[in-house]
């Protein structure tokens, strides 16, 4: 077997990513497809009843503005999904830029970097997005997503940048820069592609982290509310009084399937970890 | 080694970094937004169906009131100076309601609620960490391991809300919100009582899933202290593999879990938000979440800046402290 085959095998193997991915790939392909089999129309505002439970037509009973649940819930696993991926892309492509640059040429570039990570990284994020959010009204999902995203980047920084430092101390940078290659160049060609298992682990916990972030500002009402997300039908439900009313149709679906996408995060992001540190594999 | 002038310094100057930049933030971004407070909270009084009398000359005694009227560099420095003396205005939705006596009031609860369940899931958490890695433990321990690393994923408010659901409305075993009954009030020990019986459900949820936590970052902390060394020769010389365990490494395992606690105590305020609000608990993420409804911008304004200010703070503390409980570590520049 050739090396390709062993190391695709390897990545399948990891019991933690492939569970992970497993159950993301579960969650988009449902949150895909579902909406062309349960029409738009089912989440109409008093389309329905208000408050009915669970019944045969309505799997998840109908909320207080006559919407069908588990259509929306359908409905809502998209773009749920979307502000983590815009978030923890935007945090690792910054953090990737960023920590790049700062651990390779470091000098007082380095410094600032590190300062301004150091500091983003210490104010309590979700503080300040309050701030920010309850200042922005009428968020839209991408803008929701950036604003999180401004927060979750240090971290990806930090960890790209420790890499980096280890990395441009090995051997092929050297042989690089007798070649005559250009610093930015070492940079991005050479030291770049070494670093791809960290960087989809700081993917994975920046996605992580994103949706965190998100889930919460929603749930304090900050968060955008023409789109249907899962945070946003836990604000809703809650301002309803579902859990007075009893409404666990309502309120339910949405935490086990939040709780579900972070397990299923969570599990990449260890099986990432693992592949980039296989020293991590010991126990457990 | 240890502490050197430089480097408290430094950190000092990374406080007051931290802390200015938080604030300056604090005070553009409500500036940023589009629309004049003034007119806005004018509008809303007319739209809550009140008649405004000569709205024009009422926006002008607000702008004057909150100082809106003066230049942006005048009310920058004049805020920072408020900031400096934790001067945070009036209320705009319980007016005239000092802003900082409402956060003074607020404070207590949350700071009690969410250090005592801090200490709690810290201690059992670190333990639990401890023991799945301990070679003489019993396998129930390691079964724990991937289970707790599983729910510590799961974020504090989903669990919040599943034990809200099983404890207080489905089996009444706790109350569903507040922290004391309304209209009955109680003295001394029977008060004290109450509190307890009110926060035991919100600081139920806080421990449950910060157990998990700390107990996977302990547990990968003591992987690393137990591949040094210093165990080795310890063994060497004879000593137990327990006493080896808990006195050399655990001992040493706990010293970059205290960084974690340092951070998390700084964090209490910005945590605390959800929970409280779940749980109706009169605190200050409470108090954020109605300023929030109600677009209580000083308000806001002032909680955001307690909680930058804490978080802040623990972080100097811990680096303050940091250096003399470990020798090892010596800061020289970066």
């Amino acid at each position: 077997m050739d090396i390709k085959k062993i190391r695709t095998r390897a990545l399948f193997l990891n019991l933690p990513l492939s569970f992970g991915i497993f159950i993301l790939a579960g969650l988009l392909v449902v949150g895909w497809l579902g909406p062309y089999f349960l029409s738009d129309e089912r989440i109409e505002l008093a389309k329905y009843d208000f408050g009915l439970a669970v019944s045969n037509e309505h799997w998840l009973g109908t909320d207080t503005f006559g919407r069908d649940i588990f259509t929306f819930t359908i409905h809502a696993l998209i773009p749920t999904l979307t502000i983590g991926i815009i978030a923890g892309g935007t945090a690792t492509g910054l953090g990737v830029v960023l920590g790049l640059v700062s651990g390779y040429i470091r000098g007082p570039l380095d410094s600032f970097i590190r300062t301004l990570s150091d500091v983003a990284m210490t104010i309590p994020s979700l503080a300040v997005l309050i701030v920010i959010a309850s200042y922005l009204h009428n968020t839209t999902i991408t803008m929701m997503a950036l604003v999180v995203a401004l927060f979750a980047w240090p971290w990806a920084t930090r960890v790209i940048r420790a890499q980096t430092l280890t990395l441009r101390e090995k051997p092929f940078v050297a042989v690089s820069r007798l070649n005559g290659d250009g610093e930015l160049n070492i940079a991005f060609r050479q030291v770049l592609p070494n670093l791809l298992p960290y960087i989809m682990s700081a993917f994975a916990g920046t996605v992580n982290a994103g949706i965190l972030a998100a889930v919460g500002l929603q749930i304090l009402g900050l968060g955008p509310v023409d789109v249907p997300s899962l945070g946003l039908m836990l604000d809703e439900s809650f301002r309803a009084g579902s859990m007075v009313r009893g409404m666990w149709w309502w309120w339910l679906p949405p935490t086990l399937i939040l709780a579900t996408l972070f397990i299923g995060v969570f599990l990449a992001t260890v099986g990432l970890d693992q592949i980039a540190n296989p020293r991590l594999k010991t126990k457990g | 080694m240890g502490l050197t002038v430089g480097y408290v310094v430094r950190r000092f100057c990374l406080f007051a970094l931290v802390v200015w930049v938080g604030a300056s933030l604090n005070f553009f971004v409500p500036r940023l937004a589009p629309g004049d407070p003034a007119a806005a909270m004018i509008s809303r009084m007319e739209a809550a169906g009140g008649r405004v009398e000569d709205p024009a000359a009422l926006i002008a005694e607000y702008r004057e009131i909150f100082g809106l009227d003066e230049p942006l560099w005048v009310q920058y420095a004049v805020s920072m100076r408020n900031l400096f003396k934790f001067e945070f205005g009036l209320s705009i939705s319980q007016f005239p309601a000092n802003v900082r006596s409402l956060i003074i009031n607020a404070l207590p609860w949350t700071t009690g609620l969410l250090l005592t369940t801090l200490l709690i899931s810290f201690t059992i958490g670190s333990i639990i960490g401890a023991l799945m890695v301990w070679p003489g433990g019993h396998n129930i321990f390691k079964l724990v391991s991937p289970i707790s690393m599983v729910f510590a994923a799961i974020p504090y408010y989903l669990m919040a809300l599943l034990l809200l659901w099983v404890l207080a409305f489905n089996y009444s075993v706790f109350p569903s919100f507040g922290a004391g009954q309304v209209g009955k009030s109680l003295e001394g020990l029977d008060r004290f009582v109450e509190i307890i019986y009110y926060s035991m459900l919100p600081g139920l949820s806080i421990v449950i899933s910060s157990i998990g936590l700390w107990a996977v970052t302990m547990r990968g902390i003591m992987v690393t202290t137990l591949g040094e060394d210093f165990l080795l020769l310890a063994k060497a010389k004879g000593i137990s593999a327990s006493r080896i365990f808990f006195w050399y490494g655990m001992r040493n395992a706990m010293l970059p879990q205290t960084t974690g606690l340092a951070i998390a105590v700084g964090q209490i305020l910005a945590g605390s938000v959800i929970v409280e609000i779940l749980f109706s608990y009169p605190g200050i993420g409470h108090l954020l979440y109605k300023a929030i409804g109600m677009n209580d911008y000083p308000l806001i304004q002032g909680i955001t800046f307690l909680m930058i200010l804490s978080a802040a703070g623990a972080v100097l503390i811990m680096d303050l402290i940091y250096p003399r409980l470990d020798p090892r570590i010596t800061y020289t520049s970066n």
